[in-house]
C-alpha cells in the first residue's frame, strides 16, 4: 500500500512539475501577444514589442555561445524580445523543428545558422509565407531560403588582412607561401585571389614575391609534410600564409618541433584554442579570425533592420548597425544577398589566454 | 526467471479476460490518455487556442517520421529484445538513394531502393541475431548501428545530397485539408500493426515468446522466425521512416537521424511495454507517440531549451517505469509466506 501511495504522488508531482514547466512560460507568451498588438502601430524602425528568434547550430557549443551573446546584446539595445533556440545535435532536423515551433508562435524575425544549406528551404519558405523576416548568420542557407546573409568575413578585408600581415612579418620584402586547404575549396580560393590581386595592383606589395600555393587538403598529415616540403624547397622562405584552421595548425607543429620561431613567420587564420600554444611559443605572432559576438550583434541589427522595414534584402539597402557603424547590403557569390562584417579579428599573445577557452 | 509466467497461466490470462471494471479502467493506457489530455490543455492555452487549428495536426509533422520506427520497435521490445540501430539504418537508407537518384537512378526506383536498403539491414540484424543466438541483440546491433553509419560516412563524407524533384517533397509536406499525408500514413501503419499484433496468430507467438522463449519452443512457436519478422518489419519501418524525414528535409548527409533509435525505445517503454517484453498493446503506443511529439512541440512554444527538453522528457519517462512496475503490475508479484 505504501508503494501504491509513494507512486500517486510521483504522478501528481510529475504532472504539476510538467504543467509547472509549461506554466512558467505562460506570462512570457501573453507579453509577445500584447506585442503583437503594438505591431499595427508601431512606427517605421521600432521595434519594440517585436520578437526575434535566433537558431543556432547545437546546444554546448562556446563559439555559438558567443554569437547568441552578441545576438541578445542587439535585440536587447532595441528594446525587443530575443528568444534563442538550439537543437540538441547539430541536424538539420532538429532545426525544422524548432522553426516550425516559432512559426507557430507568431515571432517577427529568425536567424538561422544552418546546419544543411538546402534541407532548410520548405520549412524557412514557410516561414516567410507566414510574414516572418528570415536571415541566415555565420553558417548560410541558399538564396532562395533567406531575405539576406550576414557575412562574417568579407572576401577582400581576408585578403587585405593578411596580405598586410605578410608584408609586416616578411619586413616589407622576401618570398611567402600559401599553405591552402583544397584546390577546389570555394573561399579559400577566393581569399588567395584576393591576396593575389594585391600584390598586382598594390605597389606597397612590390617587393613580395608569391613562390607557391601548397594545398594540404585540410587533411593534418598532408598539410604537414607540404609544409615541410616548402620549407626545404624555398629555403629563403619568409612567411607561410595558411588560410584555413587546419592548415595553419600543422604547420605550426611543424614551426615547433624544427624549433622555427623567429626564422620563418607564420600566419593566416586559426582557431584561437588550436592556436594559443603556437603563439605563446612565438611560432605565430597573430593570425585571424572573425569576433563571434560581433557576428551575432550584426545578424541582430540585420534582423531589426529587416522586421522594421528599412532593408528588404535587396543589394544596395543601407542601414545602421549600433556600435558596429552603418552597413550595405551588396550581392553574395551565390546568387543572394549578404551583409559582410568586415576586417577579420586579430588574435596575438595579448587576447589569445582570453579567446583560446571560447573556440 | 521470477519474470516468465508459464503458458498455463497465459492461457488462465487468456480465460480470464471478461469484463472487469476495476482492472478496465486501472490499464495503463488510461493514464496515457490523462497526461494525454493534460499536455493537449497546456498547448491550447500555450498557443491562445490556435493550437485548435491547422496547428494540431501540422504540429504532428515534427514526430510523425520517427513514430513509423516506434511501430516495429514495439514487436521487437514485445519480443524480449532490443534493436539500437534504427536510426543508422534509416540514414544509410536515405543516403542511399540520394546518391542512387544522383548517379541518374529515376526517382521512382529509388524510393524503392530506400525501401530495400532498410529492409535488407534489419533482415541483416535478424540472421545475425537468429544465427548467433549467444550474442545479445545489444550488441548485435549497436555493432551494426556502428557499421550503417559508416557506410553512409563513406558514401557521403561531410557532404549533403539532394537535388530530388519538387513532387518528393510533397510527401512529408503534403497535405489532406489539414492532416498531413505522414499522419494519415502513420494511422493507417498503426492499425496494419495493430490487427498483426492482437488479432493474428503471429502477434500472440509474440507475447509467447517474449514471456518465456523455452516455453514457447516447446509449443512450437518458431521463435527464430518471428524474430527475424520482427527484425526485418524494423528495417521496413526505417525505410518508411527514411523516405518520409528526406522528403522533409529534400536533402540528406550522413548524419540524420541520429538518436532516433532512443526516442523511439522511449516511446515503446511509454507505452507500457517493459523492457523483458511479453506485455503491451498498440493503443499505447500510438497514445505514448503523441504524448512524446506533442510535449516537446508544446515546451518549444515556451522556448524551452534542448537540455531541459531532454531532463522534462527523461522524467516522465522514469516515472512511468516506476508507476508500471510497482503500482499497476503489484498483483502478478509473488507472494512470499
Amino acid at each position: 500500500m505504501k508503494k501504491k501511495w509513494l507512486c500517486s504522488l510521483l504522478v501528481v508531482m510529475l504532472l504539476a512539475f510538467t504543467l509547472a514547466a509549461c506554466g512558467g512560460g505562460e506570462d512570457k507568451d501573453a507579453d509577445s501577444d500584447a506585442g503583437a498588438d503594438t505591431d499595427q502601430v508601431a512606427a517605421d524602425g521600432d521595434v519594440s514589442g517585436k520578437t526575434f528568434a535566433i537558431v543556432a547550430k547545437n546546444t554546448g557549443n562556446p563559439y555559438a555561445d558567443k554569437e547568441n551573446q552578441g545576438f541578445e546584446d542587439a535585440i536587447a539595445e532595441a528594446g525587443a524580445t530575443s528568444i534563442v533556440r538550439a537543437p540538441e545535435q547539430p541536424t538539420a532536423e532538429g532545426q525544422i523543428q524548432i522553426i516550425e515551433e516559432l512559426i507557430a508562435q507568431g515571432v517577427d524575425s529568425l536567424t538561422i545558422v544552418g546546419n544543411d544549406v538546402d534541407a532548410l528551404q520548405p520549412v524557412l519558405e514557410k516561414a516567410m509565407d507566414a510574414g516572418i523576416s528570415v536571415s541566415s548568420a555565420d553558417s548560410g542557407v541558399n538564396p532562395d531560403s533567406r531575405q539576406v546573409f550576414v557575412n562574417q568575413a568579407g572576401t577582400t578585408e581576408i585578403g587585405v588582412a593578411l596580405t598586410d600581415a605578410v608584408l609586416d612579418l616578411t619586413g616589407g620584402e622576401g618570398q611567402f607561401a600559401i599553405l591552402s586547404a583544397t584546390s577546389q575549396a570555394t573561399n579559400q580560393n577566393a581569399w588567395i585571389d584576393a591576396i593575389k590581386e594585391l600584390l598586382e595592383s598594390d605597389s606597397k606589395y612590390a617587393n613580395l614575391e608569391l613562390v607557391k600555393t601548397a594545398y594540404g587538403d585540410d587533411l593534418r598529415d598532408k598539410s604537414v609534410s607540404e609544409t615541410e616540403a616548402l620549407l626545404q624547397s624555398y629555403p629563403d622562405l619568409k612567411v607561410i600564409v595558411a588560410p584555413t584552421t587546419v592548415g595553419i595548425a600543422a604547420a605550426g607543429k611543424v614551426f615547433t618541433d624544427k624549433n622555427l620561431a623567429g626564422k620563418v613567420e607564420l600566419t593566416g587564420l586559426g582557431l584561437p584554442s588550436e592556436m594559443a600554444e603556437y603563439i605563446d611559443n612565438g611560432v605565430c605572432k597573430y593570425m585571424f579570425l572573425w569576433n563571434p559576438i560581433d557576428v551575432g550583434y550584426l545578424a541582430g541589427q540585420t534582423a531589426i533592420a529587416l522586421a522594421s522595414g528599412t532593408i528588404t534584402g535587396a543589394a544596395g539597402d543601407q542601414f545602421s548597425a549600433g556600435r558596429l557603424g552603418d552597413y550595405e547590403v551588396v550581392s553574395a557569390a551565390d546568387g543572394g544577398t549578404e551583409v559582410i562584417l568586415g576586417a577579420p579579428f586579430k588574435f596575438d599573445t595579448s587576447n589569445i589566454a582570453e579567446w583560446k577557452s571560447v573556440y | 526467471m521470477a519474470n516468465q509466467r508459464t503458458n498455463v497461466e497465459l492461457d488462465r490470462l487468456a480465460l480470464d479476460q471478461k469484463f472487469n471494471a476495476r482492472k478496465f479502467f486501472l490499464k495503463w493506457e488510461w493514464l496515457l490518455v490523462v497526461i494525454l489530455l493534460a499536455i493537449l490543455g497546456v498547448n491550447i492555452s500555450a498557443s491562445g487556442g490556435s493550437f485548435l487549428g491547422p496547428q494540431f495536426f501540422g504540429s504532428t509533422n515534427n514526430f510523425m517520421d520517427k513514430s513509423f520506427l516506434v511501430l516495429s520497435m514495439t514487436f521487437v521490445i514485445i519480443l524480449g529484445e532490443i534493436d539500437i540501430s534504427v536510426g543508422s539504418t534509416v540514414a544509410l537508407s536515405s543516403v542511399l538513394m540520394a546518391v542512387a537518384y544522383n548517379a541518374g537512378l529515376p526517382m521512382g526506383a529509388s524510393l524503392v531502393l530506400c525501401l530495400l536498403v532498410g529492409t535488407l539491414c534489419g533482415f541483416i540484424n535478424g540472421v545475425i541475431a537468429t544465427k548467433f543466438k549467444e550474442l545479445p541483440t545489444m550488441i548485435i546491433t549497436l555493432a551494426t548501428m556502428i557499421i550503417y553509419r559508416g557506410i553512409a560516412n563513406i558514401l557521403l563524407e561531410d557532404r549533403a545530397a539532394g537535388g530530388f524533384p519538387d513532387w518528393f517533397q510533397n510527401i512529408s509536406w503534403g497535405t489532406v485539408g489539414p492532416v498531413p499525408y505522414s499522419l494519415i500514413a502513420f494511422l493507417v501503419f498503426a492499425v496494419v500493426f495493430g490487427i498483426v499484433l492482437h488479432k493474428t496468430r503471429f502477434g500472440r507467438e509474440l507475447y509467447a515468446g517474449g514471456n518465456n522463449r523455452i516455453a514457447s519452443l516447446f509449443s512450437r512457436v518458431k521463435v527464430d522466425r518471428n524474430l527475424l519478422i520482427a527484425f526485418t518489419l524494423n528495417g521496413v519501418m526505417a525505410g518508411v521512416c527514411a523516405l518520409f524525414l528526406t522528403s522533409r528535409m529534400t536533402s540528406t548527409r550522413p548524419n540524420v537521424a541520429s538518436g532516433y533509435e532512443l526516442e523511439a525505445i522511449a516511446m515503446v517503454v511509454l507505452a507500457g511495454v517493459p523492457a523483458i517484453g511479453g506485455k503491451g498493446n498498440i493503443s499505447g503506443v500510438i497514445l505514448s507517440v503523441f504524448i512524446i511529439g506533442y510535449l516537446r512541440y508544446g515546451l518549444g512554444l515556451f522556448n524551452v531549451t534542448a537540455p531541459v527538453m531532454s531532463i522534462i522528457i527523461g522524467l516522465l519517462l522514469v516515472g512511468s517505469v516506476l508507476i508500471s512496475n510497482f503500482f499497476l503490475n503489484r498483483e502478478k508479484k509473488l507472494k512470499v509466506r
